[in-house]
């Protein structure tokens, strides 16, 4: 593989605001997204959780009323994050059978079905929606942007939970390589702060039950942590060649190296406590950068702030790294944006280019006191990553045992 | 309370409106749905649903075939509710 894949356009829209740049700046100035959620179902169903991380601009604030209602949420996230991005990149000119989208969901169109079970089930089967399917259908991301942007080259969807969009920006620069197209628009969104997931990761004991502190729950790291906090939102990369963008004298924020996926076979949800399938995925992203450990300068970690995930990232990490570990920078963004299950690695990986290109590790906020199993070098304040030439990686894990890693480097001419 | 030919016509309208963005203006008697509005056939059933529940009237999906125009469906909703 020899081809250089760079990153020209970024979108995101999540709880820290609804463009890249915003949610950049309220991630720097440490502001948490969480807050007290004031759905009517949280207590018309009892839900234990009563917090969550939401978008802090609403898609139908954006959409027209037309466009959204024919759009499951997590489409309408994809969409806006995706328009973002390619805006951003100066709506390049790519002929369209030249131009590929890989999008991911960790759910899919969760509200959309569940709306429609509850109108069969009250007004009957004539007034379910013809657009039902192709609404809640989990490629329907893909499927949508392909149709926005006019993209002929492919349209591919990958599910892997809370790993699905490091996969998808692992799986473009695999396409990239191979010659499938010369642009692609990859990420991923999820709209999940539904009661059905709230109450499911409830009762798996994966939410923090911090209902009253909700803007300090998410903690990695810290000794204290008691579980992840939902999100939502998305957020979506323009990669390209580096020959495409510098044909067109596109911006160039940052250079894709290389991913890394593997699987665990352990448990479906528990992580292998070796850390051993984290481990190759991280060594594939830094082989296939040409990388060795040493030259890594910062890390955002999937760090979801449950009590058993955040040491298995370390411990992996420090198969990897060894003592440097302690010594490497590290971010663990879920601290401000909460979780969100399949857009969380796309929107990880904006923060990443970002903090390269401005070469600052963005804060972890919320950090009590450091756990002693979980050593990373977090930091409530931004850690300044120097000026010479940086190597990051980004991470993230699934249930199903799903491992991804980006490896992104600095551009610098 | 039966709907009049006006109210039939102005909430079909919303209900296009609603569903395409076409503009509420453009919806009159002689349009055609697929010609002059561009509705595709999953648009036009979502509409169909719609009225059925907004008129309480019955449109069988036979029916739906036979409406080209705004005019067509106004008809058989007035028709409809006697």
């Amino acid at each position: 593989m020899t081809k250089r894949i760079v990153v020209t356009g970024i979108g995101a829209t999540s709880a820290l605001g609804g463009t890249a740049p915003e949610n950049w700046a309220n991630l720097l100035a440490g502001v948490s997204g969480t807050h007290t959620l004031t759905h009517d179902w949280i207590e018309t169903y009892q839900i234990p959780v009563t917090f969550a991380a939401e978008a802090s601009v609403r898609p139908e604030e954006v959409l027209p009323r037309h466009e959204a209602k024919r759009l499951d949420p997590s489409v309408q996230f994809a969409l806006i994050a995706a328009r973002e991005a390619w805006e951003d990149a100066g709506a390049p000119e790519v002929a369209p059978e030249r131009l590929g989208v890989d999008w991911a969901t960790g759910i899919g169109g969760l509200w959309t079905l569940l709306d429609a079970w509850d109108t069969l089930r009250e007004k009957g089967p004539r007034r379910v929606m013809p657009l039902t399917v192709p609404m809640l259908m989990p490629n329907a991301g893909a499927g949508n942007l392909s149709l926005q942007f006019g993209a002929k080259a492919y349209a591919r969807s990958v599910v892997s939970a809370c790993a699905s969009s490091t996969e998808s920006i692992a799986n473009a620069f695999d396409h990239l390589q191979e010659g499938l197209a010369d642009v692609v628009i990859a990420g991923g969104a999820e709209s999940a702060i539904h009661p059905i997931t709230m109450a499911s990761f409830a009762s798996a004991q994966a939410l923090s039950r911090r209902n009253d502190d909700p803007e300090h729950a998410s903690r990695p790291g810290a000794i204290d942590r008691d579980g992840f906090v939902m999100g939502e939102g998305g957020a979506a990369l323009v990669l390209e060649t580096l020959e495409h963008a510098l044909a067109r004298g596109a911006k160039i924020y940052a250079e894709i190296v290389g991913g890394g996926v593997s699987a665990d076979a352990h448990h479906i949800t528990a992580n292998d406590p070796t850390g051993a399938g984290a481990t190759r995925a991280v060594e594939q992203a830094l082989a296939q950068a040409g990388a060795t450990p040493d030259e890594v300068t910062h890390i955002n970690a999937h760090a979801t702030s449950t009590p058993v995930g955040d040491p298995n990232e370390y411990e992996a990490l420090k198969n990897v790294f060894g003592d440097r570990i302690t010594e490497i920078p590290v971010s663990a963004t879920k601290a401000s944006t909460g979780h969100l299950l399949g857009g969380t690695g796309a929107l990880e990986a904006v923060f990443t280019i970002l903090a390269l290109r401005d070469r600052v590790a963005p804060p972890t906020i919320n950090m009590t006191e450091p756990d002693p199993a979980v050593p990373f070098k977090l930091s409530g304040e931004p850690q300044p990553l120097g000026d010479g030439p940086q190597l990051a990686i980004s991470n993230s894990f699934g249930f199903g045992g799903h491992n991804a890693v980006v490896a992104i480097r600095s551009y610098d001419g | 309370m039966a709907f009049s030919n006006d109210e039939v016509l102005a909430g079909l309208a919303e209900l296009i409106t609603d569903e395409t963005g076409i503009d509420a203006s453009e919806v009159a008697l002689e349009k055609s749905f697929t010609d002059d509005l561009d509705i595709d056939s999953i648009s036009m059933m979502t509409i169909v649903v719609n009225a059925e529940e907004k008129f309480g009237v019955t449109i069988p999906d036979d029916e739906v075939k036979n409406l080209k125009t705004v005019g067509d469906a106004v008809s058989f909703i007035v028709a409809g509710q006697e």
